[in-house]
Order: structure tokens, then sequence, then C-alpha cells
């Protein structure tokens, strides 16, 4: 199918990401108290940044070097009944 | 609850996704193929992913962590001998004439392997209960929201009744899951899927982090804990040494074998997504990629119950889910799980033995608003919300296909073209969210309808993997013997219920309304129970009356019958990269889990 899934989830997390980390510099460092003082949306603002720049890079690298059509991608197994 | 535009931020980048990914996708759906089947263009990593996914709706996440707070580590039963080896089963054994078949679905494949009146049982009551699983996921999710307050702030200011929200939630969610699937079929189902899947692993891992580290790790809450919550085998023996009430065999068989072969290997539900992969051997990876996350999911689903039981008890709680409680001198729940209100009086539901009932299904929501900060929250009320919208997108995918390709075209109209398809398959999509919605309301008038549909459901799935093995491995087998084994075993299933109670339990939903004849130390051994005796009935029957019928023309079972199907062979692959490999490595794993929790 033409749309390579990775893309739209890396740029998903790569915005919730930024979303969660600019607030993480902004907030009130009390809201923190409850997440056992960790200010866990820098912290995991960063990590889902990461995550969805892999993402996004593997999908680009995806795009540019097509798998071969699917009859050679898979040629084990075949069709195994017709 | 105090949601933050940030919240509200987040919760909207989520959703513009979502429904993107079915616009994105719109262009691509040019034959009823692409719409129901993803075009079978879809690879095994995705398929894998989507196939856990859909699975993991509503009951899973809320419903797996209430389990784990009140039983412990030994409810992982349910995904360790509960799914895996299933899951290895049909990738490995199955997917050769699911996929092979080329049938477009499983009712689809009982017509060729059997026959039309086979196909139609399997069609209709699928389908029946597809329709009423999602409109259940539907009201738990308008439930849920309505507990969380997560609307009330925006309802105040616009002046709207606040009785409005559980109408407006389930609307709302409704018309998100028939965009993305009227737009963009099965692959922007299995899209989305994926999507909700990390998401669900994003917003639950940090819960789980913040929460054993809270309590000092593993063995910390495992101290403030009951012994037995620790273990999934030690007690297993007798059902009066282990929380579940049930006993090895049981379990084994019960649970191990007939429910959960009769889910991962017959439902359509699931197997719709590894039909939709691109070849033979990503249909076989599908299951065997889903199984590797869903061994670890205990961790993020099951977790979250024994440290929602394991903190302090709340005198003066925070979320406002606890507000209800607050005021009254002693902590009236367990750990942060609130007792069950009733909604008429104000007061906790106490229940015949003199004690407060607890709202376990309340473990992952209050665990959320416990730990997470503006920001933080708005993920996790997503990957929330995610669970529930991917439950209720795989029943309304699967209930398109079947009702096109199983009702429409079989029955209805027999030679209509697959542009004529397409377009039953998007009204369809509408016709069931449609239904969901009325089975969401009727959910809310009519508990009990729900209890006794659920019930009808059981009885008529159970016996369906015996059909299945009987119909791939054994050529002899008749559709006059499949027809009359799956009546015989939901028969059987029926009766089973009616002449057993779980102990304690009532006569009615729980069993006992032909009289009792057996009682059942727990409700979960009596269900393991139903479900072997319908099987076996199922599996006697359709070989004895088989036996009996006219032997079905070899010919016709080639590709659908093992002894008649060549394998796919996988000789010139290096050993370890073909599925057995796999296949031995997955339940090698699920194996040490066993064992490290035993």
């Amino acid at each position: 199918m033409g749309l390579d899934i990775r893309m739209p989830i890396g740029l998903m997390f790569v915005i919730i990401g930024v979303l969660l980390v600019a607030y993480g510099f902004i907030s009130d460092p009390a809201i923190y108290e409850r997440s056992l003082g960790m200010n866990v949306n820098v912290i995991w603002g960063s990590v889902m940044l990461v995550f969805g720049i892999v993402m996004t890079v593997l999908g680009k690298i995806g795009a540019k070097n097509p798998p071969p059509a699917s009859a050679d991608a898979a040629p084990a197994g075949g069709r195994a009944a017709h | 609850m105090n949601l933050a535009a940030i919240d509200w931020l987040v919760m909207l980048v989520y959703f513009v996704f979502v429904l993107g990914i079915g616009f994105a996708l719109k262009r691509y759906m040019k034959t009823s193929t692409d719409f129901f089947l993803a075009g079978r263009s879809i690879p095994a990593w995705i398929a894998g992913l989507a196939f856990i996914s859909a699975n993991l709706g509503a009951q899973e996440v809320i419903g797996m962590a209430a389990s784990g707070a009140k039983y412990g580590i030994s409810i992982s039963h349910f995904y360790w001998i509960g799914a895996i080896p299933a899951m290895v089963f049909v990738g490995i054994f199955m997917m050769p004439f699911y996929y092979g078949s080329r049938a477009r679905s499983v009712p689809e494949y009982l017509r060729l392997r059997f026959d039309e009146k086979t196909r139609g049982f399997n069609a209709i009551s699928f389908a029946v209960m597809t329709v009423f699983s999602s409109g259940i996921s539907m009201y738990a999710m308008a439930r849920l929201i309505q507990i969380l307050h997560i609307f009330d702030g925006v309802f105040a200011a616009l002046s709207i009744p606040q009785e409005y929200i559980f109408h407006f939630s389930i609307l709302v969610s409704a018309l998100i899951v028939l965009g993305y699937i009227f737009l963009g079929g099965l692959t922007s189902a299995i899209y989305n899927e994926v999507l909700q899947f990390f998401l669900i692993v994003a917003g639950f891992v940090p819960l789980v982090y913040l929460g054993l580290k809270n309590l000092g790790g593993w063995e910390g809450m495992m101290q403030k804990l009951p012994e037995s919550f620790g273990h999934s085998w030690v007690g297993m023996g007798s059902p009066a040494t282990n929380p579940l009430g049930v006993e090895a065999f049981g379990l084994a068989m019960g649970l191990g074998f007939v429910l959960s072969f009769g889910y991962w290997c017959t439902d359509f539900l699931v197997v719709q997504r590894a039909m939709a992969a691109d070849s033979m051997d990503a249909a076989q990876r599908t299951p065997l990629i889903a199984a590797v996350p869903k061994m670890f999911f205990p961790f993020l689903v099951i977790v979250p119950g024994l440290i929602a039981v394991a903190l302090p008890d709340q005198k003066a709680p925070t979320g406002m889910v606890y507000e209800q409680t607050a005021g009254h001198e002693e902590p009236m729940g367990k750990g942060i799980i609130p007792p069950k209100m009733n909604a008429a009086t104000g007061q906790p539901v106490v229940n015949e033995a003199g004690h407060i009932e607890l709202d376990y299904d309340l473990a992952i929501p209050n665990l959320l608003l416990h730990y997470f900060p503006n920001g933080l929250l708005g993920l996790g009320l997503i990957a929330l919300l995610a669970s529930f919208m991917s439950g209720m997108a795989g029943n309304v995918t699967a209930f398109n296909t079947v009702f096109t390709y199983d009702i429409y075209q079989s029955y209805i109209k027999k030679d209509a073209s697959d542009d004529h398809l397409l377009k039953v398959g998007r009204v369809a999509t509408v016709g069931g969210i449609v239904l969901s919605l009325f089975a969401a309301f009727v959910a809310t008038r009519f508990n009990n309808i729900m209890d006794m549909l659920q019930l009808v459901f059981a009885f008529v799935n159970a016996p369906l993997f015996a059909t299945f093995l009987l119909g791939m491995f054994w050529k002899r087998a008749t559709g006059h013997g499949a027809f009359s084994g799956l009546l015989a075993g939901t028969l059987a299933a029926a009766l089973h219920h009616g002449l057993s109670l779980p102990a304690g339990a009532a006569v009615g939903f729980k069993g006992g309304w032909l009289g009792s004849i057996h009682t059942y130390p727990s409700e979960m051994a009596q269900s393991f129970w139903t479900a072997i005796f319908s099987w076996s009935a199922c599996f006697l029957v359709t070989i004895i009356v088989s036996l009996v019928t006219k032997p079905p023309v070899e010919e016709q079972l080639r590709g659908l019958v093992y002894s008649m199907t060549e394998k796919p062979s996988y000789g010139h692959v290096a050993w370890y990269k073909r599925p057995q490999a796999f296949a031995i490595a997955v339940l090698g794993m699920t194996v040490v889990l066993n064992i490290v929790f035993w």
C-alpha cells in the first residue's frame, strides 16, 4: 500500500514528544510531586521524540529502497495451495 | 480531574493522525479486496502488531488490570497458556489453509471445506457477536470518560447538562472509528491498530515504572501483597490452594486448549489480520510476531493491577475518582481501588457477605491520575482511548467483511459486481456502527441482556475449534457432521451451564437454571469446564455423524485439508529464518516466563 505506516507513527511521536518536552520546561515543578519528583514530561517526551525520529528515518530509508515486489520478497513458502 | 491545555493538545494530535491515516488511504481503496483484505499487501510485522492490537480491546486493558488486582500474577495464565500456544498453532498449522485456500473470511473457509449451512451458522452468529462486542466497547469507554470527568469542564463551560456526556462520548468514538474505516477499510484499521499499539506501550510503560519505583521495585511491591499474588503455578494442584479457584487440568484443558484455541484459531477478528498479509510466509509469521509482545503484556496490563492494591489505602484521596469516598473516617477501598458506589444512594455497594465491593475496573484509570502530571496525563488518556478504539475497529472491520462476503454476496445478491461489493462494504461499516451504538444504549438500559448475550456467544463459540481441527486434519469430516457437531457443542455448553453453579452464586446468569447438580469452586472453573464439555460433544458428534454420512469428494479438499495440501516449503531458507524456528523460540521464551513466575 502506498503509505508507509512508519511515517505517520514517527511523525506523531515526534510531535507529541516535542509537546511534552516543551511543556516539561515551562510547567510548574510542583505538578511533578505526583510523579515522584521526576519531570516525566521532559524524560518521557525525549524518549518519544527519539523513537519518533528513528521511525521516520526508517520510513525514509524504506521509501528510498523499496522492497522488491512481493513475489520476490517472500520466496519462502510461496503459495502452498492453488 | 484537571486537564490542562497540553493534555487536550496531545489528544488532538492523536485524533488528527487517526483520521489522517484514513484520508491518506482513501485513494488506494479501489477493489473490495483492498477494502476488506487490505489488498493482501500488509508486511508481516505490521500484520503482527495489528493482530495483537485488535485483540487489545477494552476488556483487555481494563479487565486484566482488574483481575490482576483481584488474583495477582496468576492471571498471566490468560497470556502464557491461554494465548501463546494457540497463536503458534494458528501460524504454523492453520495458516497454510486459511491463507492458501484464498478464502476471504473464516466463514468462507467453512463453506469451502464443509457446506453452506455451516458457513451460515458461523457467519450470522459471528456478525451478531461483533456488533455487540463493539457496542460493549463503546459503552465501557463512555462510562470511563464519565467517571473520569474528562468532559465535565467543557460541558459546564458550554452550559450543557452533564448527563449528555455519556451520549456525546459514545457518538464521538463511533464517528471517529466510522471515519477511518469508511475511508480506508481494513488497511486503515490495521495501520491505526499499529499506531495504537505503540501508543498503548508508550502510555503504560511510565505508569508501571513509576508504580514499581514508588513501591520499592518488584520485591517491595510483593512484600505488600499476599504471597500467592507473586506465583502463577504454585498451588495449582487443587482449586482450594490458588486464588483462581481452578485446578491445573481444568486450566490447561479449558483455558489453554478449548477457549484459547477456539479464539485465536477461529475468530475472524484476529485471523483477518493474518489473511491480509502479503505472502504465505508473512501470514504464518503474523501470529508469531504478535506472540512476542503478547507474552510481555502481563507486565503492562496485569502489574498495574498489582501496584494499585499494593499502594497504601487512600484516606484523603487525590484524584477525582476518589472524591466520592472522601470524608469517611476509614478508607473503604483497597490500595487506590475505590469501593463500588451505588449511583442511586451514593453509598458503597455491599455484597451478601457484608463486605464492601471494590470497583477493580478503576485500577488503571486511578493509577493514571495518581502518577501522571498534566502532559503525560494526556498521553495516558489516549493510550486508554486507543485501546477502546482498536477493539471497536477490529470488530467493525470483521463485521463488514463477513456481512458483505458471507451474508450479502451469499444470500442477498449472488452476482454482485466487485464495485457493488465495495459500496456494500462501506454501507455495512455504517450499519455495523449504528447497530453497535444501539447495542451500547441497550447495555445502559438492560445490564442483564448483555450478560445473557455474552453467555450465548460463549455457548456458540466453545465448540468451534473442534470443527476446525477435524475439518483441517481429518479429510473424512463432512458438512452434516460439522453442522450437527456445532449444534451439539452449543447445546452441551448450555446444558452444562444450566446444571452447574459456582460456589456461593445465585441461580440465574451464573448457571443452575436447569437445577444445579454440580458446584464449582469458582466461576472461572465453571466456564473452563463448560468449554471442555462443549468441545468434547462437538468433537464426538462430528466424528459420528461424519462416519454415517457420505464422504466428501477428495478432489474438492485440495488446499483445505492437511493431507491434501502441499506444505509451504522452506527448504531453501536458512533454518533460523523459518517460521518453525521462530515458533520454537516463542514457545521457549514462554516456558522461561512460566518458570520465573512459578
